[in-house]
């Protein structure tokens, strides 16, 4: 049972419920629910280290939840086979932090690539529907170019032309931002909303971004201690009486986040009072 | 020493787990080989950087094996009276062993390092990942081509070794120290047994095609995705490779000749 009525056409693609999940001793998340609407963009935002990454590929059934259930589209995750599970992954398009482009490949064949593996499409319609999805993300000129001569946001936008070459319903986008300069990073922004509302998708953003994902999300969550502690519209957020989601909004370097480690008291330390500490 | 006693144990442990692993990801390799026989481009795009590639360190290194064993061997036998046999001392160290085991050796210093490094790296930049994403396997795409083009190389490549060794003592014994030509290639005809000699040489460089380029892919595929875990992992292939060659050497030399 994999499949209910329920949620296969409600509002939520992706319903996280009771999520826990472990790497060795530490807990990831503890306790988490989620829910990402049809057709918007949602963002997911928290720290590094917070385990954003993690919670894609738990979506992407990648991971294997230790407790709790995943929902995508009315499947649970967890529980598919390796046949159900490598045909949802076809609905569903991951945009990875490097872009995780095939190296031994042209741009023009990375994005045929999910094509030629998927369809049994003649080679006239695989090359008209690679320059369509190039096209909107304007690297059509780009396509004899092989990655190791892209820049890195040439590569991301390579990977989402790739990533939207079979239609698929949703996107996670894990950490598109990171270390792009203003130009792509405004390229990026407004290439994930149109090509969310042109077609009809779903969008996940995982980021630390603040600014560029507020812009463009719809509903956002804030993840931190392996819980989610805030979720709201931007403007929602920016209101918020949490010292915490007011901390990370705002980017502000003390707060309930310390700027410091925990060590013992300075003056103790610098007078070696503590001999444990201070060695 | 009770610590000492419990690292001893987790590292049993870990090999334990690791030989598991490996055992596993095996299965689901030769899983993927009736796909890769479907798509043949795949196969051929490896055997070519695995197998072809290889072939000009393979050569050169046959031709000089073979030009030092016809050296040793006639500077021993001329002491006898029998530099006659060359071309039987030659054809017999090279077809029975030096072939099959140097030709192995060389193949995972050269295409197994080679392969390691590749996957491991395409794990690092998450291009396997990426894969799985795309509802692609990499153990089908990526594992299974390279897997079968290393399988079929090793025999074909320890047979061009043996063929240029031979090749090589027939110039130096001949060419060189003046060992009677129709003597080298009639002893060599006379003695040199097809299934004995020749077969239980193939069957061993099949078996080292197999182990060699298995600890390739899978030291590849689990890797640390690091830098570090890369040219560890490297490492590890060379190593591993040598040591399982030789041992396995012995015990099917054991097995073939050791009546």
């Amino acid at each position: 049972m994999t499949e209910t009525s329920d949620d296969k056409g409600s509002d939520s693609l992706v319903r996280i419920r009771g999520l826990r999940y472990a790497r060795g001793d530490r807990m990831i998340f503890d306790g988490v629910d989620l829910d990402i609407p049809r057709g918007k963009v949602t963002a997911i935002m928290g720290p590094s280290g917070t385990g954003k990454t993690t919670l894609l590929r738990l979506i992407g059934g990648q991971l294997c939840p230790h407790e709790g259930s995943i929902r995508v589209d009315g499947q649970e995750v967890p529980e598919l086979g390796r046949g159900e599970l490598y045909r949802l992954r076809q609905r569903m398009g991951m945009l990875f932090q490097s872009g995780a482009l095939l190296t031994d490949l042209s741009v023009f064949e990375n994005v045929a690539f999910p094509l030629r593996e998927h369809t049994r499409l003649p080679e006239s319609m695989v090359r008209g529907l690679v320059l369509m999805k190039l096209q909107a993300v304007g690297l059509r000129g780009a396509r004899h170019l092989m990655p190791s001569e892209l820049s890195g946001g040439m590569a991301r936008r390579v990977a989402l032309a790739r990533a939207i070459a079979l239609d698929p319903m949703m996107i996670m986008y894990d950490e598109p931002f990171t270390g792009q300069d203003p130009i792509s990073k405004g390229a990026l922004v407004q290439l994930i909303r149109l090509l969310n509302d042109a077609l009809g998708l779903t969008s996940i953003i995982v980021s630390h971004d603040v600014q560029e994902t507020a812009a463009i999300s719809d509903y956002m969550y804030v993840i931190s201690g392996g819980k989610v502690i805030g979720a709201g519209t931007p403007q929602q957020l920016e209101g918020t009486d949490s010292d915490w989601v007011k901390q990370f909004m705002q980017g502000l370097p003390d707060g309930p986040v310390p700027f410091h480690y925990p060590a013992p008291e300075y003056v103790d330390d610098l007078l070696q009072r503590d001999t444990g500490s201070a060695r | 020493m009770l610590e000492w006693i419990r690292e001893l144990g987790r590292g049993g442990f870990r090999y334990f787990e690791k030989l598991g692993r490996s055992t596993l990801f095996l299965i689901k390799t030769l899983a993927g080989i009736p796909a890769v026989l479907a798509r043949p481009g795949l196969l051929v795009a490896q055997l070519l950087s695995v197998g072809v590639l290889s072939l000009l360190i393979i050569t050169v290194s046959g031709l000089f094996v073979g030009m030092v064993l016809a050296l040793q061997g006639y500077n021993t036998l001329v002491d006898f009276g029998a530099e006659e046999s060359l071309g039987v001392v030659v054809s017999l160290s090279i077809v029975r062993e030096l072939g099959p085991v140097v030709t192995a050796l060389l193949f995972a210093g050269r295409a197994g390092s080679a392969l390691t490094a590749e996957i491991g790296l395409m794990k690092a930049t998450e291009q396997l990942s990426g894969m799985e994403m795309m509802a692609v396997d990499p153990i089908h795409r990526v594992i299974a081509p390279r897997f079968l083009a290393g399988f079929l190389s090793m025999p074909l490549l320890a047979a061009v070794f043996s063929a240029v060794g031979i090749y090589g003592g027939f110039f130096v014994g001949v060419g060189l120290l003046g060992v009677d030509d129709g003597a080298y290639w009639s002893q060599m005809q006379a003695k040199v047994d097809l299934y004995d000699d020749v077969l239980n040489g193939v069957i061993k460089s099949v078996v080292f095609g197999f182990v060699a380029t298995w600890i390739a892919v899978f030291e590849g595929y689990d890797t640390v995705p690091t830098s570090e875990g890369v040219s560890r992992a490297t490492t590890r292939t060379v190593v591993h490779s040598a040591l399982a060659v030789l041992g396995l050497d012995f015990v099917l030399t054991a097995l073939m000749f050791g009546e």
